[in-house]
């Protein structure tokens, strides 16, 4: 029986992953709806207006962009513009072969994975070290982030323990102290000898040209420490108008990303070492990338340019809690994934145009989303454009005849009735896939067709 | 999902929309939903060309063969009247999803027209009447599924708010409540592997619950999970929220049995005596 691809991966995921990517993501989802329950009087109304705040930022991106740039460079930072993944991964290695830098070391940035800059700069023979645990081990794995918050989130710690041997980092435990201990030794060393420091950025404020990035690791602190150099990659869909905007958003974000009032780290930074600052990098590039951005605020589902990355949506998805990231063949897995990944697909479209189609509609996603994007929606909107543009959609009955059916009330009528033989037939038989994945899983309940209309007719009360 | 602001209801006399599957499958709960506005006085008037609310074709991404249903919809229920519907999610459809599939169409203003004075039957009862309590009796225990569709409206609080004042009546509370049954449409036979899990787990709830009925106001996700539990062998007894209604009535004395063609006299197939 042909399925959809995400239902077929379901299929093959282990029962152990599943169960506890299952037990995580519902853990911090219960522990989300407390947080944001007790400390907020009327969360929902919170949440529509951190949304108002990111629609009427990405609405005026026109203003606020050189904005921001003006104010970076008033604080001593350079600004680039990247129209697409190709040309930010160059400024990146422009900005390094200048310096004659080899060594980075980079804090989490889910657009760094989109532009698939580490691949690019290690084949240019620079040396690009993950600092974020979950990253450094989806590194050393040669694996895939799964989560955009927890990107290990399919891995258990004895996996790690195992992989960690392999790679030198000392022979096999899987005390979560004893690893975590491990990669801190490990990596100290490399923040010490790196050229380049590169951070994304939770939040760029326009009217003060101040970069917000959020951590809990303290790694993003780490990497602009000791090298010289501060690179930020940002998309442009991260400003905000206001510095008091973020007492909205890091509130929200922090208790929908991981349930907690604040991150652990908090930075503000408003550009390189100023004269008379002991440290810091003493040059500061941003590079706002593009990447099919304004192409997505120039159509109909250009809400989902609202997202902080929290998260929330994958913790609280079924579909996600059956599958995981993976599945979903992109940066961006869950909800979130499923509307961004087919449009920053661009041309594209039709090879991610199945990922729409992997919810069940249920909603949760938009109702926990931290600024409130209407992610049903938009996934509805992105199935009717892959149908017009043609993709297939296996195991799927046609909606062409139905739609005849059910605009023609005589002929509809006479298929109620005759949907009585329905109980005569051998169902096992019959060769339409969408009723064979119905009862190979369930019963069909007994047909009662017109059963209902010719109650109301016995009983004289029919007007219609 | 923010529904469309409504017309409060005019009058005692609705159009009912019985919804496809209660013509196909679930004739009596259709009948109680009958029953029970009558009930409350309120006149049912049956529009006999409808069929379908247009919801497979929408969310399978076809709008064009949903419009077309649709505007057949909007064709048989003309006028000012409410429009009651036994299901969270055809009403749905009606005041949010045809919007946006109407959304650059030039009869965008008579789809607004019907989503306007769309209801579903417990959110009609509660908040259109006004009637927050509910006569007769039904001894039973009763978990309620809060279906999908019931999110961002007042239907689920107002089933609710109904079951619980009924004499005899214990609500007993699902584990993870808010999580979605698995059917989702298409996606139930698109899909298959993950909707058998996602209502497998919500199975599990029920049985850790142990209530009498299962009970929602949408037949669609108690023909997946009452499906579901018959196919495991170990069948779950599901009823329309109309039909609960309707029993409390008739076990107070309040509403005589109509003769009704006996067959399958709940939601889902192979269960119990309906009158408990």
């Amino acid at each position: 029986m042909k399925t959809q691809l995400i239902d077929q991966f379901a299929a093959q995921v282990s029962p152990e992953k599943r169960r506890s990517v299952y037990e995580s993501t519902k853990a911090t989802h219960e522990k989300r709806v407390k947080l944001l329950t007790t400390h907020f009087a009327d969360p929902d109304g919170l949440r529509r207006l951190a949304g108002g705040i990111k629609q009427h930022a990405i609405e005026n991106l026109d203003t606020l962009l050189p904005l921001a740039e003006e104010r970076l460079k008033a604080g001593g930072a350079q600004v680039h513009w990247a129209v697409d993944a190709e040309a930010a991964r160059r400024q990146v290695l422009e900005i390094m072969q200048r310096r004659g830098a080899t060594r980075l070391v980079k804090a989490k940035t889910m657009v760094s994975e989109e532009i698939e800059l580490a691949p690019f700069l290690e084949s240019h023979g620079i040396e690009c070290l993950e600092t974020d645990l979950g990253e450094f081990i989806v590194q050393i794995d040669h694996d895939h982030p799964s989560h955009i918050v927890r990107p290990i989130i399919h891995k258990n710690r004895r996996e790690i323990a195992v992989s960690f041997e392999k790679n030198g980092l000392g022979d096999y435990d899987d005390d979560p102290t004893v690893i975590t201990r491990r990669a801190r030794v490990f990596m100290r060393k490399k923040y010490l000898a790196a050229d380049v420091g590169m951070t994304g950025a939770n939040f760029v404020v326009a009217e003060s040209g101040r970069l917000v990035v959020v951590t809990n690791e303290g790694n993003s602190r780490f990497s602009l420490a000791a090298p010289k150099c501060h690179i930020a990659v940002v998309g442009i869909e991260k400003i905000v108008p206001r510095d008091r905007d973020l007492s909205v958003l890091l509130n929200l974000l922090a208790r929908s990303a991981t349930a907690q009032q604040l991150s652990v780290y908090t930075e503000f930074i408003r550009g390189p070492r100023a004269p008379g600052q002991p440290d810091g990098p003493e040059e500061m590039h941003v590079i706002f990338i593009d990447n099919g951005r304004t192409e997505v605020l120039a159509g109909e589902c250009r809400e989902i340019l609202r997202c902080i990355r929290c998260g929330a949506c994958l913790n609280v998805c079924p579909v996600y809690r059956q599958v995981s990231g993976h599945a979903y063949r992109s940066v961006y897995p869950g909800p979130v994934g499923a509307v961004l990944s087919p449009l920053l697909a661009g041309e594209q479209f039709l090879s991610k145009a199945d990922l729409p189609k992997a919810s069940s509609l249920c909603g949760a996603c938009n109702e926990v989303c931290p600024v409130d994007i209407p992610i049903p929606d938009l996934l509805l909107r992105l199935r009717d454009r892959a149908k017009r543009e043609g993709a297939p959609s296996p195991g799927l009955p046609p909606m062409g005849p139905w739609s005849l059916l059910a605009s023609q009330p005589t002929v509809w009528k006479a298929a109620l009735f005759g949907g009585l033989m329905l109980d005569h037939l051998p169902l096992r038989l019959i060769p339409v896939p969408a009723l064979q994945a119905w009862i190979s899983r369930r019963t069909l309940p007994k047909w009662r067709g017109g059963q209902f209309r010719k109650w109301l007719k016995t009983r004289g009360k029919s007007h219609g | 999902m923010t529904p469309i602001e409504r017309k409060p209801p005019l009058g005692r006399k609705v159009q009912l929309l019985a919804t496809c599957l209660c013509d196909a499958f679930y004739d009596d709960a259709a009948i109680a939903t009958v029953q029970v506005l009558e009930h409350l006085g309120v006149a049912v008037e049956f529009p006999a060309a409808q069929t379908c609310c247009g919801q497979p074709a929408f969310n399978a991404g076809d709008w064009a063969a949903s419009r077309r249903v649709v505007r057949h919809l909007v064709r048989t229920f003309r006028g000012e009247l409410p429009m009651v519907v036994p299901s969270s999610s055809c009403a749905a459809m009606v005041y949010h999803g045809a919007l946006l599939a109407f959304a650059h169409e030039p009869d965008l203003p008579e789809v607004e027209q019907l989503a306007r004075r769309t209801w579903e039957l417990a959110d009609f009862i509660v908040n259109g009447l006004g009637v927050k309590t509910w006569p007769g009796r039904f001894d039973a225990a009763l978990a309620f599924h809060r279906s999908c569709h019931t999110r961002g409206s007042q239907s689920a609080e107002a089933a609710a708010t109904l079951m619980r004042s009924i004499t005899g009546v214990k609500l007993v509370e699902l584990g993870e409540a808010e999580q979605c049954c698995g059917f989702g449409g298409t996606f139930s036979v698109t899909f298959p592997n993950i909707s058998e899990a996602m209502g497998r787990l919500k199975l599990q709830h029920l049985r850790a619950a142990q209530p009498d009925f299962l009970v929602g106001v949408d037949t669609s996700c108690l023909m997946h999970l009452g499906g579901l539990a018959e196919h495991e062998g170990k069948p779950a007894k599901c009823r329309h929220v109309a039909q609960i209604l309707r029993d409390a009535l008739q076990n107070g004395g309040l509403l005589a049995a109509e003769p009704v063609d006996q067959g399958a006299p709940v939601a889902a197939s192979a269960e119990g005596d309906p009158h408990p």
